[in-house]
Order: C-alpha cells, then sequence, then structure tokens
C-alpha cells in the first residue's frame, strides 16, 4: 500500500461518519466543558442513552423520530438528575459522578436483568431494516470519489450528508449562543463562578442549561451512531470514549465553535494514518498491538499538545496565556 | 457633609441605631466547631454614608461580611437589606436587589476582555435567556446600551482604552478599579467591598479612596472592611470595629481613634497613642 492510499483512507474515516460522528459528540463536550468549565467525565454516558433510546425504539418497531425523541429524553432526564444535585457543588463531585454514572449505565445495559430492553451483552443487532436510515437516500447507488483509495459509496455518503448536516445546524446553535450574553454568563462561571454570583447570575440554573444542552448533543451523536450501524452494543461505550472526546475538544481548542469540528477531522485522520502505517511495515504486527499503540500515540500526541500548542489547533493563543496568569 | 448629617446624634456605642438604616443585622453568630469566628448582637448600617468595618486580624470582620452578602451561612442570626429579609437569600439574588459586593482577592474574569467583565454585571439582561439568547435582534438594543453605560463607567475609572484587553493583562491596582467600576455596572444601593486597597500602591490607594467617595456622593451607601487606619480616617463617615467577632465599638472616626477598647483590640500597637498608621 502506498503512502497516498494510506493518507487516502484516513482522510476518507476523517471527513466520513467517524469524524462527523465525533464532531457532534465533542460539540456537546465542548459547551460544557470549553465554554462553562464543567468537567463532565461521563460524556459517553450521554451518547449510551442517545443510541439505546434509538436502538430500543427501532426493536419495538417504532419510528427514527420516536427513537430520536427517547434518547434526548433521556438525555435531558439524565442530565438533570446528575446535574441537580452536584452542580451546586464544588467542580469535582460533577466529575465522580458523571464518570461513575456512565459506567453504571453501561453495566446495566449490558447486565442479563435487562435483556428484555437492552440485549444485554448481545446488545440489540438488525435493526437496519426497521430502521430504514438509508431509505430516503436520494444518491444512486455507485462509487463516488478520487482513485482506487478515495471512494464513498452512496450508503455512505448519505450518512455523511446526514451527520455533517446536523454538525452545521448544531455548530450554528452553539455559536448564536455563545455569542450572545447567555454564552458570556458561561465564559464567567468558567473564569470565576463567585464573581458571577457577586453580580446577580444565578450560576446553577446556567451550568444546568449548559450541562443538559451538552448532554442532548451527546445523545443525538449517540443515536446516529446506532442509526448508521443498525445495531447497538454495550462494549462501545466505554470511558476511554469521553477521553477520545476530550481530545478531540482539546484538539481543536476547548472554547472555541469550530474547534471540535477541526479536532474530530484531525483527530480521525491521524489515528487513521498511524493505523495505516503500522498495517504497512516491513514486519507484522497484530490488531491489539497495533491498536494499544495506535493509543499510546494518542497519549503521547495530547501530552505534546498540550504541552506546545495547549489553546489546541483553533484557540488563541493569548486567551491561554491570559489563563495562565 | 450633609450625608454624614444624619448621624448627628446617632450614640457611639456598639449596636447604636440609626436613622434610617439600609441593613440590619440581629443576633448573627457563625461557629467553626468550637470557635465562634462571629457574634454580632445587633448592627445598623447607616444609608448614604461610607462605613468602615474594622478590627485586628482574626476579628471576624470578613466572615461577617461573606455572611452579609450571603457567601456563607451563619449559625444563628437574621438580618434585613432595604427593610426585606436578607439571611438565608442567595447571594446572587442580594446582588440582583442592590447589594453588591467585591473581593479581597481581585475576581476579575481573566480570558474575559475588561468590556465583557463590565457588561457580565447588568442585570436582567434579556439576551442572557436561554432562548432569547438564541436571536440577536432581541437583545441588540439592550446590549449596545448597557455597552454604552459600560464604556463610559470604564472611561471614569480609566480603563476604556483597555477595553478589548483580556483582564488578566491588567495590574493589581487595575483589577481592584476594574471590580469596583463593575460591581458600579450591576447599580447597587449598598457596595460592599472587602478590603479594597489591599496590596496597592499609594498612589492608586488615592485614586481608589477618591472613586469610593464619589461612590457616597452619589447616593450610595458603602460598608467596606479595611486594615489601613489612615484610609479609614479619611473616608469613612462611620467605622464599626470588631474584635473576637464581637462589635466592640461603634462611632465617628474621630470616636474611634481615642476609644479604648479599640486601642486595646489592636494589641496595644498605638497604645496610649493616637490610631494614625496601618494598624495589621
Amino acid at each position: 500500500m502506498s503512502w497516498l492510499s494510506i493518507f487516502a483512507l484516513a482522510l476518507q474515516t476523517a471527513i466520513g461518519f467517524q469524524g462527523a460522528s465525533f464532531a457532534l459528540a465533542a460539540s456537546g463536550l465542548n459547551l460544557q466543558f470549553g465554554y462553562t468549565g464543567l468537567s463532565n467525565f461521563g460524556h459517553v454516558g450521554f451518547l449510551l442513552v442517545g443510541a439505546y433510546g434509538m436502538a430500543i425504539a427501532a426493536d419495538r418497531g417504532w419510528s427514527i423520530w420516536v427513537g430520536f425523541a427517547l434518547g434526548i429524553a433521556a438525555a435531558v432526564a439524565l442530565g438533570l438528575l446528575l446535574g441537580i444535585p452536584t452542580l451546586r457543588l464544588r467542580g469535582d463531585y460533577l466529575a465522580i459522578v458523571t464518570i461513575a454514572s456512565a459506567e453504571i449505565l453501561r453495566l446495566v445495559a449490558n447486565a442479563r436483568p435487562s435483556e428484555p430492553l437492552t440485549g444485554g451483552s448481545r446488545g440489540i443487532g438488525g435493526l437496519s431494516g426497521t430502521l430504514g436510515f438509508f431509505d430516503p437516500n436520494f444518491i444512486p447507488a455507485g462509487n463516488y470519489g478520487i482513485g482506487e483509495s478515495f471512494v464513498f459509496n452512496s450508503r455512505q455518503l448519505w450518512s455523511m450528508l446526514f451527520t455533517w448536516g446536523l454538525v452545521v445546524l448544531v455548530t450554528i446553535l452553539i455559536w448564536a449562543l455563545v455569542r450572545s450574553p447567555w454564552g458570556r454568563v458561561l465564559r464567567s462561571i468558567r473564569e470565576d463562578e463567585d464573581a458571577a454570583r457577586a453580580l446577580g447570575k444565578n450560576v446553577v440554573v446556567f451550568k444546568l442549561q449548559s450541562f443538559v444542552l451538552g448532554g442532548l448533543i451527546g445523545a443525538l451523536a449517540g443515536a446516529l451512531i446506532a442509526l448508521e450501524a443498525g445495531s447497538v452494543s454495550p462494549t462501545r461505550w466505554v470511558a476511554t470514549l469521553t477521553f477520545a472526546l476530550y481530545t478531540v475538544v482539546i484538539l481543536g481548542g476547548a472554547g472555541t465553535v469550530l474547534g471540535p469540528v477541526v479536532g474530530a477531522v484531525v483527530y480521525w485522520f491521524i489515528l487513521d494514518a498511524v493505523d495505516g502505517i503500522l498495517k504497512n511495515l516491513w514486519f507484522d504486527i497484530s490488531d491489539t498491538t497495533s491498536g494499544a499503540i495506535r493509543l499510546a500515540m494518542m497519549g503521547i500526541g495530547l501530552m505534546l499538545l498540550m504541552i506546545f500548542r495547549p489553546q489546541g489547533i483553533l484557540g488563541s493563543k493569548k486567551e491561554m496565556i491570559a489563563g495562565a496568569r | 457633609m450633609p450625608a454624614s448629617d444624619a448621624l448627628q446624634g446617632v450614640a457611639t456605642e456598639p449596636g447604636a441605631r440609626k436613622p434610617d438604616p439600609i441593613l440590619v443585622a440581629d443576633g448573627v453568630v457563625r461557629r467553626y466547631g468550637g470557635l465562634t469566628a462571629v457574634d454580632v448582637d445587633h448592627l445598623e448600617v447607616p444609608r448614604g454614608v461610607i462605613t468602615a468595618l474594622i478590627g485586628p486580624n482574626g476579628a471576624g470582620k470578613t466572615t461577617f461580611f461573606n455572611l452579609l452578602c450571603g457567601f456563607d451561612r451563619p449559625d444563628e442570626g437574621r438580618w434585613t437589606f432595604e427593610g426585606e429579609r436578607a439571611d438565608g437569600v442567595r447571594p446572587h439574588v442580594l446582588a440582583r436587589r442592590g447589594m453588591v459586593r467585591t473581593f479581597q482577592l481581585t475576581k476579575t474574569l481573566a480570558r474575559m476582555t475588561v468590556l465583557d467583565n463590565m457588561l457580565l454585571a447588568g442585570h436582567d439582561q434579556r439576551g442572557e435567556r436561554f432562548l432569547p439568547s438564541i436571536v440577536k435582534p432581541l437583545w441588540r438594543s439592550e446590549e449596545s446600551a448597557n455597552r454604552e453605560r459600560a464604556m463610559d463607567l470604564l472611561a471614569r475609572f480609566k480603563l476604556d482604552r483597555l477595553a478589548q484587553d483580556y483582564a488578566a493583562g491588567l495590574s493589581g491596582g487595575q483589577r481592584k478599579l476594574l471590580e469596583m467600576a463593575r460591581a458600579l455596572m450591576a447599580e447597587p444601593s449598598l457596595v460592599m467591598l472587602d478590603e479594597p486597597m489591599a496590596g496597592v500602591n499609594p498612589a492608586l490607594t488615592q485614586s481608589l479612596l477618591g472613586h469610593v467617595t464619589a461612590l457616597r456622593d452619589e447616593g450610595m451607601s458603602v460598608l467596606f472592611v479595611e486594615h489601613d487606619m489612615d484610609v479609614i480616617m479619611t473616608i469613612s463617615d462611620w467605622v464599626v470595629c470588631m474584635a473576637e467577632g464581637r462589635i466592640i465599638a461603634e462611632g465617628r472616626p474621630a470616636d474611634i481613634a481615642g476609644n479604648d477598647a479599640v486601642i486595646e483590640a489592636y494589641l496595644g500597637i498605638d497604645h496610649g497613642g493616637t490610631a494614625s498608621g496601618a494598624v495589621r
């Protein structure tokens, strides 16, 4: 395999569904962490309820829209449940509660007694037919692209169109929110919530709004992941995914509107390029080994980023220096 | 000074009654385990004047101050602000009612511009509500009015040139000024200043003093915690002295300077002399 095709494949992942779904999920986290300073270490829990909402609805023969509604309702409920008791306390409490609750959700979905609802450890599969996600696809069947490696089939293009479309809508919404006085209050809470309090802001309410909206966006990403795959499995929703999303947010630039989008694309490009290179070395590396190396490289990458460009790709250096004083 | 005329005839004793107090506290107690940090029987903060809250280190000034503006919760006690109950009220509600505080260690919002620091302080902004915030036409005019007012205030505090800079870039003194300007942006009736002159160079102290007296001249009431006796003697109309959590003396600056209990409380640093110079 040539270098060119390795990079073509990596770019395909980066601008494909993987990149788009990560951009969406990370946008929610960016609102919470980047703008409001909330340490949500269980973002994957929101993705999980979104995905299971979609899958459970489809399993019962309900439409996609019911699936979205179910996922969103579950995310809002989860956000309020976790947020109301912890957001009035110091930030550490939220971190602990979110990371634990995401694990609890995964274990509950995975457990035998939940099988009738979540399918337990097997998850729920074979939903593509019921979901009919690809039914409205107007793109004629066939392959589109340049050369032999950089090619998308019509199904991939459809899911990309749908997901990136949603990313655009959510990004516009977040842009409108954070440029407003509402966004200004969020940033003031990130900087010093006592100062915001002393100036008459009901800090808990703003934090709750940001937390729930960010979680809801995460649930949308989860629902799309279930839609695209036509299945849901409990093994996917591990804490590593939350940290991958943090990497995306920091890589792109926390507290910038387009940071999560750029971060997601760059993240997947690097990850897949490393993967492609590892698979095409002069000696063989097993998949598990290359997976582990890939993760290690990502960790090293994140460290280098924090040392040399802590503000991320889009963040402002001036603002980052301001924060350090 | 007409403002302090109102204090004519007020007894110089702890818990003295005043004609039209803006804040009245009764039986406020705050304990930390076995230690009683604050134990105030009765205090009336006069309206329209500058009241200094003084006392040696550990007297409970800042604790009492934090209690009054809702940042800490008392074990006992009640108080009213503008005649309405103010104990058990959350700090942001008190701020909206007109009791706006600053902090001893300035809390400027570092990664926000000076102007954004100011704009944040406007009350009841439509653009701060979740859904209306999305639609800019709903809050554009309000925002530009606030911006104008903010720039006026910044000009008064000589910070207008720095409006677009990050607040982190300000010097310690400029931060004090910004915090005071920001408090004014919130349109307070009672300004609570926690050691406004701490860590500020003498030249800037003069400028800060001018700003504080200007607040009074505009009809606001000021309650401030301070260590520096010179500052207290220069600008305050009324002085309340705390020691070991209690109010031990009240009076005009001149009364306090010669008060035995006050001198005693400061552990005899100025024993027998006049209370001038920094007492710490």
